[in-house]
């Protein structure tokens, strides 16, 4: 099976990281190794040239040069419409649209229990959230919560954990190999679905409590604080300690831009102890890289836990879907050692599949996939409302974190997102975030009060491809101003400037955001 | 010398002031021919389509009427004689985002064909499932929970398709629509796997007299629902193209190299990333024989074949109707011969290799051997005729890549006609 490109490239940034690493070992040991980034080196005219183009501007008389495409060359120009998530990088060659259609193909293949006639596509569960990537990542945008009691059409889940129990617990978690302890019995995420003949974990419950927030101009917006719980519990008690944190399905696009920011410039940004004092610390968090071994940047999920969209996929696919993979090969996905039934279960693992269900061809076309997803072209940024709101945000601070812009790194995986200008509006870094956010569940370096910032690119078109405008890690907020006043924490001081703007300075802030 | 070519020059417009366009006008000329002849192909090919979907309409309509294994044999072939002109016209989807925006309603697939009727437990599934309404079965029932409301389904018709049904809830498996749902009714599920043998529904299926797996009624109002519905929407697209159409001005109105581009676009995208990527090479590569394109029917060999047969029309600027006639005109060939003949021949050469590799699938599958057959697992020789289709399209990809570089519309963005009209600068 030919997978030119991507193999092409993966060759090539293995040789670099190889010799960087040769590099490395020599001039600081190998002990140093396990947390070095790789570093690019620019030249100093390159790097004043992308300081440059970078800095925040100070003009919002006008749009920036280059800011209507906020994925570079990849952004896509199609049609707004409710399939603009899920366009191909605008700038990939037809050699690699074949990757991309093929990913698509495996993206929304329902898989099917074992054993079954098709060996090449059963495997599911026992336990799972979903038959399919596409049917969380709907449309390839974001998930939501139940629209209303019986809505069972959801797109989200809860992670499960526990606090360390012993010092081999302790030891796991300091070593970076955990990044949390499982449930003992559920594992790390309720599964509310199960094949035939077996138990599903349970169901997630939401209940709400109103929490009124008064602008300054006397309007009374009423968040709804949402309470969770877990009913219909299919395997005995939860242990008492456990930790929920509910999470919705984010959006594809952008993911390989984001894969391509460079490590160094995302710790340059870590300020953990607020040496510069300005309230914001922001932190990197480090987890574990199935590939290398060794602890790395984490850049995706909600709380950044984990480091590449390789393990990303494999993770999801493994713990959503119940599918082996070459990274992960147990089939039965996140099925605990007490859930007898659900390991001894027929399995779909195959020798002409790597000997697992999802095989290392399948698994690199989905990264594929995953990594070309492109962002789409802005909307109306010359608009003077937009232009107004685009000053709001910047002068609330909101892009202390919400970082506008970054130029991508050269020897990027995929060649589609190399050295591309692009205007995520994340740091990528964890930001305590309140009680409010808070869900109480560390996972690796992150805190129960941490959140990686969230990039808003896309976000004003959440409405044409989802159909919802519901906000935040679980789709709490209804609108962009509810997730706006749900921040906290660090985020404090900016979220008090937007509840003190006049009515004519909030419409044109939301304008702005909605033409991201 | 140059005198004298300025001179003759001078005589030539002095003699024919109107008739004689300079140089680049007159090319400009040529590929606004090469564009009408591409609409003039779509209007042909949608209103074949809508032709002989009308055929297809009268069969079912005698089906309904009378259920009988003659009158359901004989809606199966009007189906597959409907896809015989309206896989030619896929080739404008990629490139005409009015097109894209349609084909949806038309074609769309895979499709969850638990939603519309009863299923066989055994292969489908029928567990508490992540699309809540994958086995909804609206044939079988009157009211169905749709994204968590009850909706009536009592009154089945084109509205309750094309509005509450299709693509419910998000997913869009959830095809209630289109060629696609009728080619399921009118088979029902192929639970052959990779072995011999396409759908086998009863005609009594259809029969109020002799009801096989209930409400007949109910499953004659939606074939004849979705068959209505194809008809509107096919009635739209031959609107579209029609002379005054907004397809056709668009395309003539706009940057002919624009144009152009559209109709290369749509030659790669449905040759490369459809065609050989989705289509064809997922489904080798799983061994699947739900990865098959017309899979009720096993008519996958034909609806792959004509797709190729649509994209060597616009490039010879020549297609033969149903009825045998032939819409020609200045073409794509043309043009890019004009600039290079050897790119020519390359890219009608491999256009034909393509063609021969699908008239061995189309033979292979006419001696017995399903399209979902030879991609099935262990079976070498008819992996090798599937796989030949593949490298067939992939490398005709590499010729059009070439005649897009000739004609000089590389530098333009290559991703669609959309993203043209305002070309806007890249940091680097």
């Amino acid at each position: 099976m030919a997978f030119r490109g991507a193999e092409h490239t993966i060759g090539v940034m293995s040789k670099i990281r190889a010799s960087l690493l040769a590099v490395l070992m020599i001039a600081i040991g190998p002990a140093a190794l396990a947390a070095g980034p790789i570093v690019e080196q620019r030249t100093p005219e390159e790097a004043a040239r992308i300081a440059a183009v970078t800095a925040p501007t100070g003009d919002f008389t006008r749009p920036e040069p280059f800011e209507a495409l906020p994925g570079g060359a990849a952004t896509s120009r199609k049609p707004v419409n409710g399939n603009a998530f899920s366009h191909a990088s605008a700038n990939m060659s037809f050699e690699r649209e074949l990757d991309f259609k093929i990913g698509n193909g495996l993206f929304k293949r329902l898989w099917v229990s074992s054993p079954s006639s098709t060996t090449s596509a059963d495997g599911l569960g026992p336990l799972f959230n979903a038959r399919s990537c596409q049917r969380c990542h709907l449309k390839d945008g974001r998930g939501h919560p139940p629209a209303h009691a019986g809505d069972s059409a959801v797109s989200m889940f809860l992670r499960l954990s526990v606090p360390p129990q012993d010092a081999a617990q302790r030891a796991a978690l300091a070593s970076g190999r955990l990044s949390v302890i499982p449930e003992p019995t559920y594992g790390t995420q309720l599964q509310d679905l199960a094949i035939k003949g077996h138990k599903a974990e349970g169901r997630m419950t939401i209940r709400h409590e109103e929490l009124p927030v008064t602008l300054a101009d006397g309007t009374v917006v009423t968040l709804q604080r949402p309470v969770y719980g877990i009913a219909d519990l299919g395997y005995g008690p939860l242990h008492p300690n456990v930790m929920l944190s509910p999470r919705v399905a984010p959006p594809m696009i952008g993911l390989g831009l984001l894969e391509a920011v460079l490590e160094a410039e995302i710790e340059s940004w870590a300020d953990p102890e607020d040496a510069d004092g300005d309230g914001i610390s922001g932190r990197v968090n480090r987890v574990w890289d199935d590939a290398t071994q060794a602890p790395a940047l984490g850049r995706f999920g909600w709380k950044a836990g984990q480091p590449s969209l390789a393990q990303q996929s494999a993770h999801a696919i493994h713990g959503d879907i119940g599918l082996s993979a070459p990274s992960l090969p147990t089939p039965g996905g996140d099925c605990t050692a007490v859930q007898r039934a659900c390991l001894e279960a027929p399995n779909g693992n195959s020798p002409q599949h790597d000997g697992v269900e999802a095989s290392g061809e399948m698994m690199q076309l989905i990264t594929f996939y995953s990594r070309n997803l492109a962002v789409p072209a802005r909307r109306d940024l010359d608009d003077p409302q937009v232009l107004a709101g685009k000053q709001v945000f910047y002068e609330s601070g909101c892009i202390a974190c919400h970082r506008p812009k970054f130029v991508t790194r050269r020897d990027s995986l995929g060649e589609e997102q190399s050295f591309q200008l692009i205007w995520p509006y994340s740091d990528l870094l964890l930001h305590d975030m309140g009680e409010g956010l808070a869900d109480g569940r560390p996972e690796a370096q992150a805190s129960g009060r941490e959140w990686r910032t969230a990039p808003l690119w896309g976000i004003g078109l959440t409405e044409t491809v989802n159909g919802h405008t519901r906000f935040l890690h679980d789709g709490r907020a209804r609108n962009l101003l509810e997730a706006i006043l749900w921040h906290g924490g660090e985020a404090e001081a900016a979220r008090q400037k937007v509840v003190a703007l006049s009515k004519e300075q909030r419409d044109a802030l939301l304008a702005f955001l909605r033409s991201l | 010398m140059k005198m004298m070519q300025t001179a003759a020059l001078a005589a030539a417009l002095a003699v024919a002031p109107l008739a004689a366009p300079l140089t680049a006008s007159a090319a400009e000329v040529e590929k606004q021919a090469v564009l009408k002849t591409y609409a003039d192909i779509a209007h042909a090919g949608y209103e074949d389509s809508l032709i002989t979907a009308r055929s297809l309409q009268q069969a079912v309509d005698s089906l309904i009427a009378s259920p009988s294994d003659q009158t359901l044999a004989a809606a199966r072939e009007a189906w597959i004689a409907a896809r015989v002109p309206y896989q030619q016209t896929e080739v404008y989807r990629f490139g005409n985002a009015v097109v894209d925006d349609w084909e949806g309603k038309v074609n769309a697939w895979p499709l969850d064909e638990g939603l519309i009727d009863y299923v066989d437990e055994a292969s489908y599934g029928s567990e508490s499932d992540e699309n809540p309404i994958y086995t909804a079965n609206v044939i079988a029932n009157e009211k169905l929970n749709v994204n968590g409301q009850m909706v009536d389904a009592s009154t089945i018709d084109k509205a309750l398709l094309a509005e509450v049904l299709h693509e419910a809830e998000e997913v869009e498996a959830n095809v209630a629509t289109g060629y696609h749902a009728i080619e399921f009714l009118l088979w029902g599920q192929d639970l052959n796997g990779t072995g011999p043998g396409a759908g086998n529904r009863p005609a009594t299926d259809f029969s109020t007299a002799n009801c096989t797996h209930g409400n007949c009624d109910r499953r004659a109002a939606y074939l004849k629902a979705a068959t209505d519905l194809l008809i509107d929407d096919l009635e739209e697209m031959v609107a579209l193209w029609a002379p005054g159409g907004e397809a056709r001005n668009g395309l003539l109105s706009g940057d002919a190299d624009a144009g152009l581009i559209a109709m290369l676009t749509g030659m790669g995208s449905l040759s490369y990333g459809e065609l050989a990527g989705e289509r064809i090479k997922l489904g080798l590569m799983l061994h699947d024989p739900e990865e098959e394109h017309d899979c009720f029917s096993d008519n996958t060999h034909f609806s792959h074949y004509y797709d190729q047969q649509g994209v060597i029309n616009v490039y010879t600027g020549s297609y033969t109707r149903v009825d045998g006639s032939v819409v020609s005109g200045p073409s794509l060939s043309n043009l890019v011969a004009a600039k290079d003949g050897s790119v020519d021949r390359e890219l009608r050469d491999k256009l034909t290799a393509t063609k021969a590799a699908m008239t061995a699938m189309v033979e292979r599958a006419q001696k017995g051997e399903a399209y979902d057959q030879m991609i099935g697992e262990g079976n070498a020789e008819g992996n090798a005729v599937i796989e030949a289709v593949v490298q067939g399209l992939t490398d005709q990809t590499r010729s059009i890549e070439r005649a897009v570089a000739v004609l000089d519309l590389s530098a333009i963005e290559f991703e669609g006609s959309d993203s043209l009209d305002n070309p806007q600068a890249v940091f680097q």
